[in-house]
């Protein structure tokens, strides 16, 4: 499989990264330099194979549904390009 | 004296014990080892102030009796691993003056045990990469050159600044991260020691994510017993991670000189590549003679789906790369690009802030993820993981307690020689360390020779799950056979 310019955008626009019309054919190169590797995998045989959703065999490991953390809106905010009173600011998004 | 950064960690620790030196005397000669060497670009933050007080805590901890096991140790910290009030960037533009209100458990653990922190060390940008060149900081320069010649190689990478620092006695060991063989490569390209541990032995809580079902921490350091030193303080149990393992922790040091005889190791007959350099063909051949010579047993095993792990991971790490990264928007910490709705905001931050190595993976990570080839490309590949790690589960029930295979398929190559045109270049480098990152196992790349233009090459033993002491067993016979090698100094 190959993606063409039009689904090279798509994908950008889905990954939220702008992508400039200049940029769209060297992106589609090498997305397709990646998938044109990755498509040996289609000759092996996975018919009856489960996918691995655990690296190591453990039961997922839970904790007391209870709160064990917070009071830290200073250091929740301290790296934020913009806040106001501990809020994020942002752009204006509902009218 | 001698000088005391090219000690071990080992004889540090002696020297430390018996009063021959300080801990603040072995940091300020790192501290000065470091200023030396920049052109390296091997640390992206120096932290002299922390490391001089660390040091005289240390020393007073050391002179109490009561000092840890790593008291008065001075070490380089990849920049992937979040530290407290001190700069943390995965050496992305994103995460620009990001500077953590809390600290990753594995270096937690090293502060616990009395270790100092020297610095930052540059890495891949948010470790995706085989030669330390995606950081925003630089490329870093590898201490070893081609013999007769002045070209700057790379040191492997993502953890390039780790071993280019270690291997440059800039510090006595590292942590680093291996997704898909970040630490044993570089390892490898540097004549240093790399572990990278079984899945869920040391903590990833506070390291910036990359492929959450592949990170895993581990060190690198100059010899194999400095490696088990630094891995007894770095593993344990994590109730802040959910994949960490709850099971004790081994005196690792304890397992080096162990006898290895009648270890079985598997030689992988998949690993022989068409077109392998004889040098590496030799590398493997010695290393397996010298482990015979040590009373090991050598047997030939099959892991068939070999030639799928590569493509197979660049579907499931740039997958779950595109889903951690997601997080990087602009609002709640790092860089931010104005925009007029909050949708260009984010769209021209991402652009600013990830280099061409990121957002390439992000964006095939968004594609293999998106609606009509998520069956054809992601469950697939996952798919193919469990045939893998049951190809390696078949080779241990036959009763194989290793395999032994060459770190990686050539030497260090130059800064700006691979990769260029076509990205899957750069990715062969990890064709054999991959494999074990997609099925959980515990590796170590062993320096193990030289190649014709007098680099480093580097031996490979893969163990079991959560058995690292047999790797630090065999690691220690390829250790003593091979011998060490040191750089000569020309930075």
């Amino acid at each position: 499989m190959s993606v063409d310019a039009t689904t090279v955008r798509r994908i950008a626009q889905l990954a939220r990264i702008a992508v400039s019309e200049a940029e769209v054919p060297h992106l589609q190169g090498e997305l397709n330099a990646m998938l044109a590797f990755v498509e040996q995998l289609s000759e092996v045989n996975v018919e009856g194979v489960e996918p691995m959703t655990s690296v190591t065999p453990m039961e997922m490991k839970k904790r007391a549904d209870v709160v064990n953390d917070g009071e830290i809106a200073d250091d929740i905010v301290r790296n934020a390009p913009a806040t106001e009173n501990h809020f994020f600011l942002v752009p204006k998004v509902v009218e | 004296m001698t000088d005391l950064t090219s000690l071990t960690i080992a004889e540090a620790r002696e020297g430390l014990a018996s009063k021959s030196f300080t801990a603040r005397e072995l940091t300020d000669a790192h501290l000065a080892a470091i200023e030396a060497a920049r052109v390296l670009n091997a640390y992206v933050l120096e932290t002299p102030d922390r490391a001089r007080e660390m040091a005289d805590a240390a020393d007073k901890q050391i002179g109490k009796g009561d000092g840890g096991p790593l008291a008065g140790i001075p070490l380089g910290i990849k920049d992937l691993f979040a530290t407290r009030d001190i700069r943390t960037t995965a050496c992305s533009k994103i995460l620009g003056n990001f500077v953590p209100p809390y600290e990753s458990t594995v270096t937690s653990q090293l502060w616990r045990d009395g270790a100092i922190l020297l610095g930052k060390l540059n890495n891949d940008e948010f470790a995706m990469g085989s030669s330390n060149e995606t950081s925003c900081f630089g490329p870093v320069v590898n201490p070893w050159r081609r013999e007769g010649s002045n070209t700057h190689l790379v040191p492997g990478g993502s953890s390039g600044g780790s071993a280019s620092a270690v291997a440059a006695l800039l510090c006595m060991g590292a942590t680093a991260t291996d997704t898909g063989g970040s630490i044993r490569q570089p390892a490898a390209f540097t004549a240093t020691v790399g572990v990278k541990p079984t899945y869920g032995r040391c903590s990833r809580w506070g390291i910036v994510a990359f492929a959450s079902s592949l990170d895993q921490a581990g060190p690198i350091a100059r010899t194999v017993r400095d490696s088990a030193i630094l891995m007894r303080s770095m593993a344990g149990h994590d109730p802040k991670d959910t994949t960490s393992v709850n099971i004790g922790v081994p005196d690792y040091e304890a397992a080096i000189g162990k006898s290895v005889k009648g270890m079985k190791i598997g030689i992988p007959k998949e690993y022989r590549l068409d077109g392998m350099p004889a040098e590496i063909e030799k590398l493997w051949s010695d290393g397996a003679a010298w482990l015979k010579a040590a009373g090991a047993e050598l047997v030939e095993v099959s892991l068939p789906y070999t030639k799928y792990a590569l493509p197979a991971y660049y579907i499931v790490a740039p997958a779950e790369a595109s889903s951690n990264l997601a997080r990087y928007d602009g609002v709640r910490y790092g860089l931010r690009v104005p925009g007029r709705s909050i949708g260009e905001m984010y769209e021209s931050t991402r652009a600013e802030g990830f280099g061409d190595e990121v957002r390439r993976r992000v964006m095939i990570g968004t594609y293999v993820l998106s609606a009509g080839y998520y069956d054809a490309y992601y469950l697939r590949a996952q798919k193919v993981r469990t045939l893998i790690k049951k190809d390696f589960e078949d080779c241990f029930a036959k009763g194989v307690n290793a395999i032994l295979t060459p770190a990686t398929p050539s030497a260090a190559f130059g800064v700006g020689e691979k990769g260029g045109a076509d990205p899957v270049e750069m990715y062969l480098n990890d064709i054999f360390t991959v494999t074990v990152n997609m099925a959980g196992l515990p590796g170590i790349a062993v320096p193990a020779g030289k190649d014709a233009q007098g680099l480093p090459l580097g031996l490979q033993l893969i163990g079991r799950a959560f058995d690292e002491e047999t790797l630090f067993s065999l690691g220690e016979v390829i250790e003593q056979a091979a011998g060490r090698f040191t750089p000569p100094r020309w930075w």
